[in-house]
């Protein structure tokens, strides 16, 4: 066998050894990196291998983590920065948004200009958190020109994905959903980079295309699982990387099947699924049968109460209903 | 006990304290070793006081770990969800600091913030509701353990992001400071949050508009897993003040007299209209960070030291010392605190889960004038 199993927390955890082993460079930054081994437990263990010029912890400083980062990227570090949760990622966005993301082409699109760094970061809900623990903010992000956009669904893919943002030359978000960590899979042996805005069809089919990425891929699944059994032949593409998009592949699919659901777990006004549905009515007009679906949370913050929190999240059920409307326009 | 009822002079002075109790700092001063200087208390601050006050003082702290060790209890047994960051060990923080408030006076709080809510009058009963997701909650099972507010009793709320209050917490004294009105805001934070840009900000921003604003850092020396001497500056938060020419007083976080002392002076200096104090509470959380923490990164012989500290034994042992209490009444305090909790938790845990029928509403205020 050339494959093991790992969960996707230790997958990530392999990804961050291989780097740092490869090149001096990676270090990772973040808060209780260390002995605590990260909140989620990712970067468990590396404070030993690698020490505290390797494993950085810092204060809670998010606002200027970032632009730390980003200082050491420009001088040749390759920077990985934890950040604890996602909704703290808005902490981040000015040095993001205004800095390291225009540095190279504001200063005349020059090579010696370069900010390679990956911002890690848990993203969702599901575990009760409530409203400034469980957000998916990914659209905010994708409205950012220059930042790229990772979000695994298998460790597979988080390994190879997560070695390929760390060797890009440009500022890399790296999505992680929580209640994917424990989630384990078949991770090749070998070095597997997985090239980044490369979408990946995981069911064939030729009905409906269901398009989505991270958790609620996963959701994707079952849904088709339910749809086959209605005797329908959905077809399910992993976007892996939000930013650049596989438009390329997602015409493809929706010029066979004519129809389409866009699943996401962010909000639905002015999200990943509206920027999906743009680009599927610039691309794949003609070819549509019926109006693109979208499937994701309700406007609305993610409330605490796990009844209330299923019922604002999107579910496998939402995405079933959305997808036998489509079938039957 | 003397013939009013107050307490008389007792004995045990700490030899860290200056004469009025606590230590305050001048601009650029240092102790030595925080941890060794700490006193033993309690407490050169009983003389004069109530019974009544010292009594209720202990009752609430009381409550306060009981809620909490209910909690611990209900996660260990898979009764509850979500996490949470619970206060054991620093209940005399918010006991000490919210005694001297009025209920229009404010408080905004952290994501370990059951003691802030409780000490400043928010419902046990609807906490625990909260706590559990119910409609009947504080804020109808919507917020949780690190989003919940009770504006009616002067509690803004606790908060699940690290700092992210204290700027609201400086806002509204700047309202109260527009308005001519003389109630204060009290804006609680840990060690941890020091660090954030928010808070450098903040006490800047109170302090050149002199607002009615009492910052009190809880140092229980650890954000998370990380030790206070590997993320600050200084050796101590309160002097973290003199950079932005404000009072910085370290007080003894496991006496709520000592810590009452020092908010009484900072309130008063509030109401004048004299600007912010930095109050820094040396204290100690007992139980993990949040309910996932194994707690690798500290000794249990540096646990055992606080713990040797409790507030709560040293209050009431304090009390039958000083013939305020007698044995069976402190007895008395403790069982009627805990079936105070006792009964907010059966009546919550009784509950039905929330209706989903009116999720989508309250996001918006529809009561405009334009309409
Ligand atoms: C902006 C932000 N960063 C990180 C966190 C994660 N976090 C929650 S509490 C905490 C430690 C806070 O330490 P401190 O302020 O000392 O408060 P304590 O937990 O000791 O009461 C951290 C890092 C957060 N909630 N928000
Ligand atoms: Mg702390």
């Amino acid at each position: 066998m050339n494959k093991v199993d790992l969960s996707m927390k230790d997958a990530i955890n392999l990804a961050l050894t291989e780097e740092m082993e490869r090149d001096g460079n990676v270090f990772i930054m973040g808060e209780d990196i260390g002995v605590y081994g990260g909140a989620f437990g990712v970067t468990a263990g590396l404070l030993d291998k690698f020490g505290e010029d390797g494993i950085v912890e810092t204060p809670i400083s998010e606002g200027s983590l970032m632009g730390i980062a980003t200082g050491s990227a420009l001088m040749g570090m390759r920077p990985v920065l934890e950040i604890m949760f996602m909704d703290f990622t808005t902490l981040i966005i000015d040095q993001v948004l205004n800095h390291a993301v225009k540095f190279r082409y504001m200063f005349g699109g020059r090579d010696d200009i370069r900010v390679p760094l990956v911002i890690r970061t848990p993203y969702g809900g599901g575990r009760a958190y409530g409203a400034s623990h469980s957000q998916s903010l990914e659209g905010l992000f994708l409205h950012i020109p220059g930042l790229k956009i990772l979000v695994p669904s298998t460790p597979a893919d988080a390994r190879g994905l997560l070695k390929s943002a760390i060797r890009d030359n440009n500022p890399v978000l790296f999505l992680e959903s929580k209640l994917l960590y424990n989630k384990t899979g078949q991770v090749p042996k070998d070095d597997n980079l997985i090239p980044i805005g490369k979408a990946k069809v995981v069911i064939e089919g030729e009905d409906i295309t269901l398009l989505s990425y991270g958790r609620t891929l996963d959701m994707c699944r079952e849904a088709a699982d339910y749809l086959e059994n209605e005797g329908y032949k959905p077809e399910v593409i992993d976007l892996r990387s939000l930013n650049p998009l596989d438009k390329k592949a997602i015409t493809k699919s929706v010029e066979k099947t004519g129809r389409v659901v866009v699943v996401e777990e962010g909000t639905l006004t002015g999200g990943v699924g509206a920027e999906l549905c743009s680009v599927i009515m610039e691309n794949a007009f003609f070819s549509l049968e019926s109006p693109p679906e979208r499937v994701a949370a309700m406007d609305l913050p993610v409330p605490y109460s796990p009844v209330l929190e299923a019922e604002v999240l999107p579910g496998v059920g939402d995405i079933v209903e959305a997808s036998l409307r489509s079938l039957s326009y | 006990m003397t013939e009013d009822g107050t307490v008389g002079g007792t004995s045990r002075p700490d030899k860290w304290k200056t004469e009025d109790g606590n230590q305050r700092l001048e601009v650029g001063s240092r102790m030595t070793d925080p941890i060794s200087h700490f006193p033993v208390p309690l407490s050169g601050f009983m003389e004069g006081q109530s019974k009544n006050k010292l009594t209720s003082m202990l009752r609430m702290m009381i409550v306060i770990r009981r809620i909490e060790e209910t909690l611990n209890d209900l996660f260990a047994r898979g009764k509850l969800f979500g996490t949470t960051h619970l206060c054991v060990g620093q209940e005399a923080v918010a006991v000490g600091a919210c005694y001297p408030l009025r209920k229009d006076d404010l408080v905004a709080s952290t994501h370990r913030g059951h003691s802030h809510a409780l000490a400043k009058g928010v419902s046990l009963r609807k906490l625990m509701a909260e706590l559990l997701g119910k409609d009947e909650g504080l804020c109808r099972g919507r917020g949780g353990t690190q989003h919940l507010s009770d504006i009616s009793v002067g509690f803004l709320g606790t908060n699940g992001i690290t700092g992210g209050l204290i700027p609201v917490a400086t806002g509204a004294a700047l309202a109260f400071k527009m308005k001519k009105q003389d109630n204060v805001v009290v804006s609680f934070f840990g060690d941890g949050a020091s660090n954030t840009g928010v808070f450098h900000e903040s006490i800047n921003f109170a302090s050149i508009k002199k607002l009615p604003v009492i910052y009190i850092c809880e140092n229980n020396l650890y954000a998370m897993s990380i030790h206070v001497k590997r993320s600050t500056s200084v050796e101590n938060i309160a002097q973290r003040a003199s950079a932005y020419s404000i009072p910085g007083v370290i007080v003894d976080g496991m006496d709520p007299l000592a810590v009452e002392k020092a908010m009484v002076d900072a309130v008063n200096r509030a109401r004048k209209g004299e600007g912010p104090t930095l109050i820094e509470a040396k204290t100690y959380r007992y139980l993990g960070h949040s309910k996932s923490d194994r707690r690798v990164y500290r000794t249990r012989e540096e646990e055992k030291y606080w713990m040797d500290r409790d507030a709560i034994q040293n209050l009431s042992s304090a009390l039958i010392e000083n013939n305020v209490a007698a044995d069976e009444e402190i007895e008395a305090i403790f069982r009627d605190a805990e079936n105070e909790v006792k009964s907010a938790v059966d009546w919550a845990v009784s509950l039905p889960d929330p209706s989903v029928d009116d999720v989508a509403s309250g996001l918006f205020q529809e009561n405009n004038e334009y309409v």
